[in-house]
């Protein structure tokens, strides 16, 4: 495993300077692609997001459910490429940090090196990809710590106490704290493994805990944010975009997440 | 001996900690499901290193599955093709293919896991029945991921599942074939990865599962060279020739000849030919060949039968393909509806749509590549009453 890069980059300095002034942090997902998603980015911004994922689609994304996947397919058929959503985020300012979010085929295929470099050009300062668990990372994130793009692991709930600490360690940004076992998918209720996993990962991690999959409504955030230091929000998010309620519906969307996280 | 000691050069031996051949292979797996593939690489190590497993896998395969299959001389076919064809009969198995074998082996470890569910995915229905069957043997629920477009040209298998006791699910997204039943079959699995093995029926995914189907499936190529022994005066054959899907019955059978002088030769449909026409990729858990574009997005593949139309290969096989000690040329579905009546005709045996392609490969070369008189094996993968529905559409 490739050795720590000097500091903690963009994307963990924002977070952290959020986390320390006592702000729950959140982190809502977008599929690429999809509608007029840059101005969706823009108005997640202006609505209180702290950072965003962007998702590269994948024709085979095995750990999304039938929202994202179906955004996916969607805009893998309105033409989106790796190549064109970066080139067009390089235009795109939303004002807070990107996370890129893909499967590792897209990379590998792109090449590490020339996908790292094209992230950064993109002006997007991390990575999470779903199916490289941490025993597979090491040709990626060296090739990502050089260019300066942060990789952000995920933990789940199955993940034994004893592997939890190298996750933390080899994780940058935040740690993703998997919210429960399965695909992502709103869920009527919070699992209880929600927040089990952020007091697990709070307790052997100063970097930021993030919870993420099946946090579909503000009071589930305000819930697990009991523990954890913030949520991401995928596919509640998605589903607005999908039922073409478009940048102002996504953005009224996070703007109920972020006014509940902050009455706590 | 142990069957592991015999190859040369190391091929076909224990993948790497890792779960790498070669360059091929490894875990890449959702973190949720890196736990159960851990725990199912221990319980498969064990239990593959203790004589009690193995007799039981054993006398299960033999009181219950029919084995040892045999090998069947086809006088006439060799008259016809000039050369001298014997076939491993894997459609003489219970179920009707070699898919039994790997299930068989992975419910028995569900068994030890204490795990009470089984998920499978399937293409021509096979794999699915073999599950389904192994389930109601152990007395274990049974949910079986089938495309839509395979529902529908394997409607057999798809109501014989149902018969046994599975529940089929359909699947509809992307090209609606194997492919696609992988993938909801992963995320089914993460969802309940506690209670449920998944039951992966071929030698692709994350480690354990291309090294352990492999494992599980060399009886075939075990049996067949010391029956091929038998028949040819203590030589090996001069060619050993299987279909390949995810390649498990390829990868069975040549675990078998690895160490001998034959030519091995895995046959890939024309649509769906990961090494012939892929590039290295990593999905579905495992660094091996899919058909992709520039992107990395996986192309659909396109074949007449429904256990060949994937667009990737096991990992172990694409070192073989890159250590040359094992090639992967193509057919086309016209060449395997010509080949599945020509043995049908000449020894009176239906051949799998699949296994067809074996036969297809060795019809074509015999005509000007294979030496007048050498001897060629191949596996029969399967029996064609799955396909006959689909062929009265093709012959009329
Ligand atoms: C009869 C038969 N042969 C071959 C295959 C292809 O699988 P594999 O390459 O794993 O042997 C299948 C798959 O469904 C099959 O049913």
């Amino acid at each position: 495993m490739s050795a720590a890069p000097a500091g903690p980059g963009l994307l963990e300095t924002a977070l952290r300077a959020g986390r320390d002034a006592g702000r729950k942090l959140l982190v809502p997902y977008f599929t690429a692609g999809l509608g007029d998603w840059t101005e969706a980015l823009h108005a997640a911004a202006g609505a209180g997001a702290d950072a965003i994922e962007v998702g590269i689609p994948f024709s085979d994304p095995v750990i999304d459910g039938p929202t994202i996947q179906e955004a996916s397919t969607r805009a893998l058929q309105a033409g989106a490429t790796p190549d064109g959503i970066l080139d067009t985020l390089a235009r795109t300012e939303p004002g807070v940090p990107l996370v890129a979010m893909t499967y590792y085929n897209v990379i590998f295929r792109g090449g590490h090196r020339r996908i790292a470099a094209s992230l950064v050009r993109a002006g997007v300062s991390g990575a999470i990809i779903p199916d490289l668990p941490l025993d597979e990372v090491g040709d990626w994130a060296a090739a990502a710590d050089l260019a300066g793009v942060e990789t952000v692991l995920l933990a789940a709930p199955t993940t034994p106490d004893e592997r939890l600490p190298a996750i933390c360690a080899r994780s940058r940004g935040f740690v993703y704290g998997v919210g429960l076992m399965g695909v992502t998918g709103e869920r009527a209720t919070l699992a209880a493994s929600a927040t089990v996993m952020a007091k697990r990962l709070r307790a052997v991690t100063d970097k930021p805990v993030l919870v993420g999959v099946g946090v579909s409504t503000p009071e589930q955030a305000v819930e697990v944010c009991a523990e954890a230091d913030g949520v991401a929000v995928g596919s509640a998010v998605v589903r607005r975009m999908l039922d073409g309620g478009g940048p102002e519906g996504a953005a009224e969307l996070i703007g109920s997440f972020r006014a509940a996280l902050d009455r706590g | 001996m142990s069957p592991t000691d015999r190859a040369p050069g190391g091929l076909m031996r224990e993948p790497d900690p890792t779960g790498r051949f070669g360059d091929f292979g490894g875990r890449y797996v959702p973190e949720s499901l890196v736990a159960a593939c851990m725990e199912l690489e221990q319980e498969f190590r064990v239990a593959w290193a203790d004589p009690a497993f193995h007799a039981e896998f054993e006398h299960i395969l033999s009181s219950y599955g029919g084995r040892p299959t045999p090998v069947t001389e086809c006088a006439r076919l060799s008259e016809q093709l000039g050369v001298r064809v014997l076939l491993k009969r894997e459609d003489l198995a219970h179920t009707g293919s070699h898919k039994l074998n790997n299930v068989i082996g992975q419910t028995l470890l569900t068994r030890r896991m204490g795990k009470g569910r089984v998920l499978a995915e399937t293409g021509a229905g096979q794999h699915g029945v073999a599950t389904a069957t192994a389930a109601a043997l152990f007395g274990l629920e049974c949910l079986v991921f089938m495309g839509e477009v395979d529902v529908e040209r394997q409607a057999l298998n798809v109501f014989r599942m149902r018969l046994l006791g599975a529940e089929v699910r359909t699947v509809t997204s992307g090209s609606r074939t194997l492919k696609d039943a992988v993938n909801e079959a992963l995320r089914e699995w993460v969802a309940c990865v506690e209670t449920t093995h998944y039951c992966l029926g071929s030698v692709m995914g994350p480690h354990p599962y291309p090294w352990m189907v492999r494992e599980l499936q060399r009886i075939v190529g075990d049996e067949a060279r010391d029956q091929c022994r038998q028949i040819l005066g203590g030589a090996d054959p001069d060619y050993v020739v299987a279909c390949v899907g995810g390649g498990s019955n390829a990868a069975g059978t040549f675990a078998g000849f690895v160490d001998t002088p034959a030519r091995l030769v895995g046959v890939e449909a024309a649509g769906g030919a990961a090494i012939g026409h892929g590039v290295p990729g990593v999905v579905h858990g495992m660094k091996s060949f899919f058909l992709q574009d520039e992107a990395g997005q996986i192309l659909e593949a396109h074949s007449i039968s429904a256990g060949l139309d994937y667009p990737g290969i096991g990992p172990e096989h694409a070192q073989l393909a890159a250590a040359g000690r094992a090639e992967y040329p193509q057919v086309g579905d016209a060449e395997v509806l010509e080949a599945f009546q020509l043995l049908s005709r000449t020894e009176g045996i239906i051949p799998a749509f699949e296994s067809a392609h074996a036969l297809a490969w060795v019809v074509r070369e015999a005509r000007w590549a294979i030496p007048a008189g050498a001897t060629v094996m191949i596996t029969l993968s399967g029996r064609g009453d799955k396909d006959a529905a689909q062929a009265m559409e093709h012959l009329g």
